[in-house]
């Protein structure tokens, strides 16, 4: 057990060592709609360059619009918009002109429920968004690079004799590792991570977190999940959502041991949500 | 302990709404039996290999065919597929894409009703549109009134089969930087085509042995074409005209005829079953 006073002087080292990292993402004054409804409101976040980044909350407080912002995934439901800015690497992906399709190559997004083509092999899943990058004129050795997002999604050995084969043949851990490695083909800065083990085992959990740990050396990472252990394990700092209002952003040790709002508190203590 | 015992009453009620139903099942089927015994009694002796090879001949003259009447559905069938399917698909994919959208929910009525048209009225547009401004009648004309046909199936059943694709495979195809219509080209369309091809078969199936809409349109040759620019013959059309006239010859010979468009339907009907087996549970799970 540490001392009340030994914990204060750890996380505040674990703010500034954040701090002192450059910025991958900035959001500043966010507010998105969905209709008349307001589901994010006002929300200033920096997302620290290559640290992984947790976005916790209850049910419909917006995490997951708040994520879907990151991308420009949001504005493709009829109806959604969004006010404020998010800077990737200090521009305005919101800025005129800019085109979402552009933005999404950038940064990276996985679902909740595994979203592998369904009548493509394995291969062809990965080299799915390549596929698109040649298109536009990028030259790509695509062997090297299926096998290469492969490795960095761990999956590489399990699948490496049946590349050819439907992705539905995976278990839907390794379907969900199948969509990791599709999104880290096309070298995105940023990965967004929806709940990503929602519908895993824990078997299957754990390997994707320790994937997520293990990435954080050269990819962002921003996860959004219901599950605050998981937060606690993998993440560097973690935002705590309620009610489309970002309550708190801090290093995640200190969020989870001495948090600054009485609102946070009450959520990571169980008293609700 | 006595509510649990099942009453008597409740048991004879049962069993004979169980055999009310069974009933209403067999006599559902019926027709079809019928038909096909009755057809391949009345066909079967028409059938020779001479049939499927050679062309009609006139009363009097034995060893007529109706090669050129199969080729000829083939052809027309053909033309009617090659202009029905993309635009069905398309149309298809737009109303799926563009569900609340003005021009979508106009379009699905359209099509609901176009699909309800009598195939006579199609035939009577076919004549109007194609058959009086080339002048004649047309391989074309009749490939177009059966396509026109095929249209609102086709677009009904590809909107069915692109919306029941997740929308989470869509947004994951936009956030690997997909643009849109890639994203429905490459994602939504190949996932949701064995599907679509169901539909596609369905509505060959029906149109192949369409009467009315050839009458004025295709008109029906006794000799061999297959140009796209004149009169063709047809399997219905064939049946059609010997079953009016007045020889017991031509009359065995439009029952044979009706037994060789039955197994080209059924043939159709079977392949699309298996079509929908192979790909399409796979692709919605």
């Amino acid at each position: 057990m540490r001392s009340t006073e030994s914990a204060r002087r750890f996380s505040d080292a674990d703010a500034r060592a954040l701090e002192a990292l450059p910025a991958r993402m900035e959001v500043r004054g966010l507010d998105a709609f969905f209709g008349d409804v307001h589901a994010v409101r006002d929300v200033s976040m920096r997302i620290p360059r290559n640290r992984v980044t947790a976005v916790i909350g209850p049910s419909g407080c917006g995490k997951s619009t708040f994520l879907r912002t990151l991308n420009r995934l949001h504005e493709t439901v009829p109806g959604a918009r969004i006010r404020g800015q998010v800077l990737l690497e200090g521009s305005d992906i919101y800025a005129p002109g800019i085109d979402p399709v552009s933005v999404r190559r950038h940064v990276g997004m996985v679902f909740q429920r595994s979203t592998a083509f369904p009548t493509m092999s394995i291969r062809g899943n990965v080299a799915a968004g390549l596929r698109v990058l040649k298109a536009a004129g990028q030259r790509i050795d695509q062997e090297e690079r299926v096998e290469q997002a492969l490795r960095r999604a761990a999956l590489w050995e399990e699948v490496r004799d049946r590349l050819d084969e439907s992705a539905l043949g995976l278990s839907g851990g390794q379907q969900q590792r199948l969509c990791i490695a599709r999104a880290l083909a096309i070298d995105p800065g940023v990965l967004l991570l929806d709940e990503p083990t929602a519908s895993l085992d824990p078997i299957s959990t754990e390997k994707v977190e320790q994937l997520v740990h293990d990435l954080r050396e050269e990819i962002t990472v921003v996860i959004v999940t219901h599950n605050m252990e998981q937060a606690a394990r993998v993440s560097d700092q973690t935002g705590f959502f309620l009610h489309g209002e970002l309550v708190e952003l801090s290093p995640t040790a200190q969020l989870f041991t001495r948090p600054r709002d009485p609102r946070t508190e009450a959520y990571i203590t169980g008293r609700f949500g | 302990m006595s509510e649990f015992r099942s009453s008597p009453r409740r048991r004879v009620v049962n069993a004979i709404m169980t055999g009310l139903t069974w009933v209403a099942a067999v006599v559902a089927t019926l027709p079809l039996l019928f038909i096909l015994v009755y057809l391949l009694q009345k066909g079967a002796s028409s059938l020779s290999l001479g049939f499927f090879t050679h062309l009609p001949t006139p009363v009097g003259v034995a060893g007529g065919g109706v090669a050129n009447a199969i080729v000829g559905t083939l052809v027309v069938v053909g033309i009617a597929s090659a202009f029905g399917v993309p635009i069905g698909i398309g149309a298809g994919i737009y109303l799926a894409e563009k569900k609340g959208a003005p021009l979508a929910v106009g379009v699905r009525f359209l099509a609901d009703v176009l699909n309800g048209l009598p195939s006579i009225v199609m035939g009577i547009f076919a004549w109007e549109l194609v058959v009086v401004p080339m002048g004649h009648f047309s391989a074309l004309a009749g490939g177009f009134a059966l396509g026109a046909m095929m249209i609102p199936t086709v677009t009904r059943t590809t909107e069915e089969m692109v919306r029941v694709v997740p929308t989470s495979l869509r947004e994951a195809a936009l956030a690997l930087g997909y643009t849109q219509w890639r994203t429905a080209l490459r994602i939504v369309l190949p996932t949701a085509l064995a599907g679509i091809l169901t539909g596609i078969l369905v509505a060959l199936a029906r149109i192949a042995g369409e009467t009315a809409p050839l009458l004025f349109t295709a008109f029906g040759n006794n000799f061999w074409s297959v140009s796209l620019n004149e009169p063709i013959a047809a399997l219905p059309l064939q049946i059609f005209n010997y079953a009016i006239s007045p020889y017991d010859e031509w009359h065995a010979q439009a029952w044979g005829g009706a037994l060789v468009l039955i197994a080209l339907v059924l043939i159709i009907s079977l392949v699309s079953r298996a079509v929908t087996r192979s790909g399409f549970a796979r692709a919605v799970d």
